[in-house]
């Protein structure tokens, strides 16, 4: 059976499970949905304060918090094993169950559970997609929505290598998870502004070493029609979500070092 | 050659320590010290296909650390482990294919899931042939008696039926070798039988290579052929179990109860070990004295109730085995 | 001192075990610099982006630049979630022997709660204030700073409020805590604790940045106790009075909670006493 549809029927063993408490999982969805939604208050009151920045208005600003939002919550429920990866693997020695089965691990480890509850997340950021349509009155042209599905799907692989990350520290830490945190979560919330807001120095990491903004601020320009105001060429702007790709590629190597760091000290 | 060879095999940890106190804490996030520790020195032996081992020694003497390498998701220091030919460390993925793993104190199957759906997506990940596998879980399903537990969630089982559901998932994909690592631990008595009956069958019938770790001495008085007892992380015996019982702990017990009040007694090659109001406990040694003669010495001067030999338990050959190789502070 | 010795006894074991966590208290703080950082260069957008709504704003972007390292700084003793040791006890039954213990229950798990949030704070606050309040003006970034207390009694008036601060988390924290007990479930209450706690506290944005029409009730909701309202004690943002009514309110706040808590505990545990727990 090819690794496709092993994944198939890990999805499907999922979610019967998950099922065996459908009241739960209608629970968590529900207030991930009011997690994520609370967030966007605290932009609103900003902006409600100090009015438009450089340009940017609110309904642009809920453009990119919706398709970070979208992103991140694909990859979250693709990547739930690696998430999980140091305290219900490592810690519990449960990593050994995966390496002793005739799979890569890491096939194991997306197969490992998919989490209904993170669709509370992309509903949210499906609603002020709706709403950020509606005020900046957005026409979704073919070209646009291509462009959309390219970016949530930079954006995806983008976030997967975050979760890959870290679960490769988990091998030498399981107490340090909180420092992927930052990259995750901080991703989703730096990736709500347009990177103009920041200073240069961050600008250029969130470019070329945590390729960010290769898969929001880039592309987002792309399908609002937008050049970037600092002057990224025009031809690149639709292809910055492709970084998200290679930033997963590299998150895989470290992955494949970790685990021979793993098979080599047992811990 | 043979089904599985090691040698020399070498693996040392580094383990973090820390001073105590509350200045020890601080230090510690500044700086930490190691310490290395020898978990194998030197383990040699081989495995010939077919055969049962039991492989014994206190906590800590280096038992799943070889268990770990030999199922290859540890990589050793020095030394060389070769499986059906393969270096299991270094061809992993070809070599779990072919065998089969059983940690007593860990599930491998899906906790939410009935166990027949964990069984089906084993066979997916191990690539077992649809008709095969229909063939092996019938089988196992009847040997293990697993027919009404098949459709229940897996965290619904009693620990006896989930170790039962375990050892048959980790026999789907049809291993040519089977790892037990405490398989019995914390089953209760009919679970315990059951679960040696099954091994033994397995060992006898299909030719499966069994390598049983265990604190449990029944389990090795029940199924080992041959036992290495491991200890400091050096081989400290490897050999079948009663030549071990006997070479330990030659040993026999004689317990006499007596009409009256147990008298002092005095008989070459028999010591006193319990004095009881009527009841007498001797040790022998059965290459100085023999049961008969020390029985035969008694009643003819005393008047005598009971009487009956025991074979000290072999949780007592084991650990006055350890305590003779330093092993226990392992 | 006698009877006192079990609590302090589980506040040191709690705070000790807590402190070998090196590469945690790393973690955390690098968790900090990021978001502090990002906060910091949205603040500043928009503050300089609007100078007239900035100049009108209830606090200058230096104490919102100050807000934010320490709100970052503070972040271990925020109650996001339960203690993990009690949802572990809830998960494998252990939290019984809690009840054999010749000890007060509630006390115990409070001076537990308090030792795993204080050992994690210590090395991240530190780490945070070489950070953000040494290196940043070293370098040259003065203006991105923590800065000091703006005078000795704020500091004096801080120094009380944000142990205030702490003990009212904890007293969340414990609440918290009989939740996981009686629903027999960490996760969701964990989850809806997250929001909450990140908005109300004021660790996403300074309360005062809210508009204005609901900045009284923010002011008078428990979390503003547990970081809010040191917070604007320390950059003489509330001062005289108003300092001294922030502190009445957190003293309010967890008294409040820890005889609500108190009871509480009492019947969950009897409750569980009768299930066989």
């Amino acid at each position: 059976m090819n690794a496709l549809s092993l994944l198939g029927r890990y999805f499907g063993a999922s979610m019967r499970s998950q099922m065996q408490y459908p009241a739960s999982a209608m629970m968590l969805t529900l207030a991930q949905l009011a997690s994520t939604a609370i967030e966007i208050v605290s932009i609103w009151a900003l902006f409600d304060r100090f009015g438009a920045v450089k340009g940017w208005a609110f309904g642009e600003v809920m453009f990119f918090y919706a398709l970070i939002g979208i992103s991140f919550s694909f990859a979250d429920f693709l990547t739930r094993g690696f998430d999980v990866f140091g305290s219900d693997f490592v810690r519990t020695g449960a990593f050994d169950r995966l390496l002793l089965r005739p799979r890569s691990a890491a096939l194991q480890l997306v197969g490992h559970d998919f989490r209904i509850s993170r669709f509370g997340r992309f509903f949210q950021a499906s609603i002020i997609l709706a709403i950020a349509t509606g005020t900046l009155g957005f026409v979704w042209t073919p070209q646009a929505i291509l462009l959309a599905l390219w970016t949530i799907a930079g954006g995806v692989a983008f976030f997967g290598a975050l979760f890959v990350l870290q679960a490769v520290m988990a091998f030498w830490t399981v107490e340090s998870l909180e420092a992927v945190n930052a990259l995750t979560y901080g991703g989703v919330y730096a990736g709500q502004f347009p990177i103009s807001f920041y200073a240069r120095w961050f600008r250029t990491f969130l470019i070329f070493i945590v390729p960010l903004a290769c898969v929001s601020y880039f592309p987002v320009l792309a399908i609002l029609g937008r050049s970037d105001p600092l002057g990224a060429p025009d031809w690149f702007l639709p292809l910055a979500p492709a970084a998200g790709f290679l930033f997963l590629a590299l998150a895989f190597l470290a992955w494949r070092f970790g685990v021979s760091k793993y098979t080599s000290t047992g811990s | 050659m043979p089904q599985i060879l090691v040698q020399d095999l070498a693996k040392t940890y580094r383990v973090a320590e820390r001073d105590p106190g509350m200045l020890g804490a601080v230090r510690g996030l500044v700086r930490r010290r190691w310490r290395t520790v020898e978990a194998l020195k030197d383990v040699s032996f081989s495995l010939e296909r077919g055969e049962l081992l039991g492989f014994i020694g206190p906590n800590g003497a280096g038992k799943s650390t070889t268990i770990k390498i030999l199922s290859g998701i540890l990589r050793p220091d020095g030394g060389r482990v070769e499986i059906e030919g393969l270096v299991p460390y270094a061809d992993r993925i070809k070599h779990v294919a072919r065998i089969g793993v059983v940690f007593g104190q860990r599930t491998q199957l899906w906790w939410d899931l009935p166990v027949i759906d964990g069984f089906d997506l084993l066979r997916d990940i191990y690539r077992v042939d649809p008709q095969r596998y229909k063939a092996t879980r019938d089988e196992l399903v009847a040997m293990l008696r697993l027919e009404k537990l098949l459709d229940q969630p897996v965290r619904q089982l009693s620990l006896g039926q989930r170790m039962r559901a375990e050892i048959a998932a980790a026999l789907l994909h049809e291993p040519s070798i089977l790892f037990l690592d405490e398989p019995t631990i914390g089953l209760d008595a009919p679970s315990k039988l059951a679960v040696r009956e099954f091994v033994k069958k397995l060992n006898q019938e299909r030719g499966v290579t069994v390598l049983l770790t265990t604190h449990d001495m029944h389990d090795i008085e029940a199924l080992a052929q041959r036992v290495i007892v491991i200890g400091h992380g050096q081989v400290l015996a490897d050999s079948p179990f009663e030549t071990l019982r006997a070479n330990v702990l030659a040993e026999r017990r004689l317990f006499v109860d007596f009409a009256g009040d147990a008298p002092a007694l005095d008989l070459p090659g028999a010591e006193v070990r319990n004095r009881d109001g009527r009841s007498l406990e001797l040790a022998f040694d059965p290459r100085v004295t023999s049961a008969p003669a020390l029985i035969a010495a008694i009643t003819a001067r005393h008047a005598v109730e009971d009487i009956h030999v025991e074979q000290p338990a072999i949780e007592e050959v084991i650990a006055k085995f350890y305590d003779l190789h330093g092993a226990n502070e392992a | 001192m006698d009877a006192l010795r079990p609590y302090i006894a589980a506040f040191n074991s709690r705070f000790l075990l807590m402190m070998q966590y090196r590469a945690a208290a790393l973690a955390g703080f690098f968790t900090q610099c990021w978001f502090g950082a990002v906060h910091v260069m949205v603040l500043a957008a928009f503050y300089l982006g609007a100078p007239e709504a900035a100049a009108a704003s209830p606090i200058t972007l230096s104490q919102a630049v100050t807000y934010t390292w320490l709100a970052q700084g503070l972040l271990a003793v925020m109650p996001w979630n339960g203690d993990p040791e009690v949802a572990a006890g809830v998960r494998t039954g252990s939290i019984s022997y809690d009840r054999l213990r010749p000890v007060d229950a509630y006390a115990l798990w409070y001076v537990r709660a308090a030792g795993w949030m204080t050992a994690r704070l210590v090395p991240r606050v530190a780490l945070m204030i070489l950070a953000a309040g040494i290196a940043l003006p070293l370098i040259g970034q003065g203006q991105w700073a923590w800065q000091p207390p703006s005078s000795l009694s704020a500091a004096l008036l801080f120094a009380l409020s944000e142990t205030l601060a702490i003990a009212l988390a904890c007293a969340i924290v414990m609440l918290i805590n009989i939740i996981v007990v009686a629903t027999l479930n960490a996760r969701g209450i964990n989850i809806l604790m997250q929001p909450i706690v990140i908005i109300f506290t004021g660790n996403l944005l300074p309360l005062a940045l809210y508009p204005d029409v609901v900045r009284v009730a923010l002011f008078l909701q428990p979390f503003a106790g547990t970081l809010d309202i040191p917070n604007r004690i320390y950059f003489g943002n509330l001062t005289g009075q108003m300092a001294w009514a922030g502190i009445g309110l957190q003293i309010f706040w967890t008294v409040l909670f820890i005889v609500l808590g108190r009871f509480w505990l009492g019947r969950v545990m009897s409750r569980l006493e009768v299930q066989g727990g």
